[in-house]
């Protein structure tokens, strides 16, 4: 299991444990964390995950693949630590991480 | 108008269906012919129709990963089954590929952002209260006029920023828009159509920009548009300009507008789900997402095959006319347990195709969303109950999913 922290936009946190090879987007749900909607279900294909991953740690979460580029160029209020957490996988390099949510989902 | 086609689709031979008949649409039967594409024939080639040659997708997963490969399947000339007229094509972002399409679209969207949207959320509760107050009670009216044109029209008049005296010629000019050959929709002569749009719609729209351009930058589609480097020399293509401005003027008219209706027919087609909303009102935004899913306001989005590609044992050749029938993703009895069902409290109603997927997906869904929560959050503080007395009048076009006429009746 892995532990992951999500910071709500109220600015409070929900520690989760994700399976390792689950997606951050599906760990969220599974732990009503809010402000996931996740419209598509997790094939890449609406931009309603966007998470803002820890600055510091953001290369642990991998690569954003071609098509996330395309999707999260539509998100509102991108920033360079943007992700879609259906395309973040948990795995034992993210134990621990912090993973922040915005206001609302476009 | 054609008669309604009452042939039975099972009587139809498996090569012979073709789901582009509008008829189909305005009789409701179009629901059969899709259950027996996708349990038979889910990526069907029709060989002839009054479009042409095209397939069509019908399952609601085969429809995400079209909608998502933009690459493969192009929407660069239009979206819709039928071909752009000759002598008039107005391109729109909708119908774009990259990079333009995000140059364009990123300039219109702050205009329905969700943050934009919480600032107009107010305005937007008090104009329907004051259009509930205003309807008539124990007598029959058409729903459709009094408040769902009334209130989508209102909205949209906000996000373009237009005066409010001016709103009903947003609903004209996109009804206008909306009739074409494209969808099987004659209501007007394709003349007169393309008159209206470019020696009315146009030059209203070139006068706002006018001035628009020469003012502050201000939130509403067209200032935001005016000021944005990627867009704001627009004019110079004037069939352009008109293409977007009919893009945004139907994405926020017809869609919206049908889905208000959808939600009172479905509540009463369905009345034990009427009495769940009523007795549980937090039950609204899971039933917002339900009604869109329900009505499908868009039937069908376009692509066209940039290369020879095997889909599903199928052979699409490059340059092949493919159909995301979203109103058959919507009822896939495989992904969404009794589809013909309104279900409000259903979970996952967000997992719908209604607003596609990929880098098209719409850029009003949450002003969508928004005006019909309102809506209802008014409705069920004021009225027990909105009777839907006769079957509605639906609008003959396979691709916008409405109806002209829901007669209802509100008890004093």
């Amino acid at each position: 299991m892995v532990k992951i922290v999500f910071v709500e936009y109220s600015g409070a946190e929900k520690e989760v444990e994700i399976n390792e090879g689950v997606s951050l987007m599906e760990g969220a749900i599974a732990n009503n964390v809010v402000g996931i909607d996740a419209d598509c279900g997790g094939a890449c294909a609406c931009a309603t995950c966007h998470v803002f991953i820890d600055p510091e740690r953001y290369g642990d979460a991998g690569t954003r693949t071609e098509m996330e580029e395309s999707m999260l160029e539509f998100a509102e209020n991108i920033t360079e630590n943007s992700r879609l957490a259906c395309q973040v996988t948990a795995s034992e390099e993210l134990h621990g991480l912090r993973v922040m949510l915005p206001e609302a989902q476009h | 108008m054609k008669e309604p086609c009452i042939q039975n689709v099972a009587d139809i031979p498996l090569n012979q269906i073709n789901v582009s008949d509008s008829s189909l649409y305005t009789s409701n039967v179009h629901l059969d012919y899709f259950a027996r594409l996708r349990a038979e024939d889910p990526v069907h080639y029709c060989a002839d129709s009054e479009f042409g040659p095209f397939w069509s997708i019908t399952k609601f997963h085969d429809i995400i990963e079209v909608d998502s490969d933009h690459k493969t399947f192009s929407s660069d000339g239009t979206i819709l089954i039928g071909d752009n007229p000759e002598d008039f094509d107005t391109p729109m972002f909708i119908a774009m590929d990259p990079p333009k399409h995000g140059q364009q679209r990123k300039a219109a969207a702050p205009a329905a952002a969700p943050k934009r949207l919480s600032e107009l959320e107010p305005l937007i509760r008090e104009r329907v209260g004051k259009i509930l107050d205003d309807l008539p009670r124990n007598e029959e009216f058409n729903w459709v006029d009094l408040v769902s044109v009334e209130l989508t029209t209102q909205m949209l008049a906000t996000l373009f920023d237009i005066p409010f005296e001016d709103r009903h010629l947003l609903p004209y000019w996109s009804d206008v828009s909306t009739s074409s050959d494209q969808v099987g929709n004659a209501s007007i002569s394709s003349e007169e159509r393309q008159r209206i749009l470019a020696e009315e719609t146009l030059p209203y729209f070139m006068n706002l920009w006018m001035e628009r351009a020469q003012a502050e930058p201000k939130f509403d589609f067209i200032s935001l548009m005016a000021h944005n480097p990627n867009t704001k020399n627009m004019l110079e293509n004037p069939l352009e300009f008109l293409g977007n401005i009919m893009l945004l003027i139907v994405g926020g008219n017809d869609t919206t507008r049908n889905s208000i209706s959808g939600s009172v027919y479905g509540l009463n087609q369905f009345p034990a789900e009427y009495d769940k909303l009523r007795s549980n009102p937090a039950l609204i935004p899971n039933m917002v997402s339900e009604v869109i899913r329900w009505q499908t306001p868009l039937a069908h989005m376009r692509r066209n095959a940039t290369r020879d590609i095997e889909f599903r044992g199928k052979q699409f050749k490059k340059g092949d006319k493919v159909i995301m029938w979203y109103v058959s993703g919507n009822r896939d009895e495989e992904v969404i347990e009794n589809p013909n069902e309104l279900v409000i409290d259903r979970d996952n109603a967000r997992r719908h195709v209604s607003f596609g997927f990929g880098i098209h997906r719409c850029m009003g869904n949450r002003v969508a969303e928004m005006q019909i929560r309102i809506l209802w959050e008014e409705i069920l503080k004021r009225f027990d109950k909105i009777e839907v007395v006769k079957d509605p009048v639906r609008i003959p076009s396979n691709f916008v999913r409405g109806y002209s006429e829901l007669v209802v009746r509100i008890p004093a």
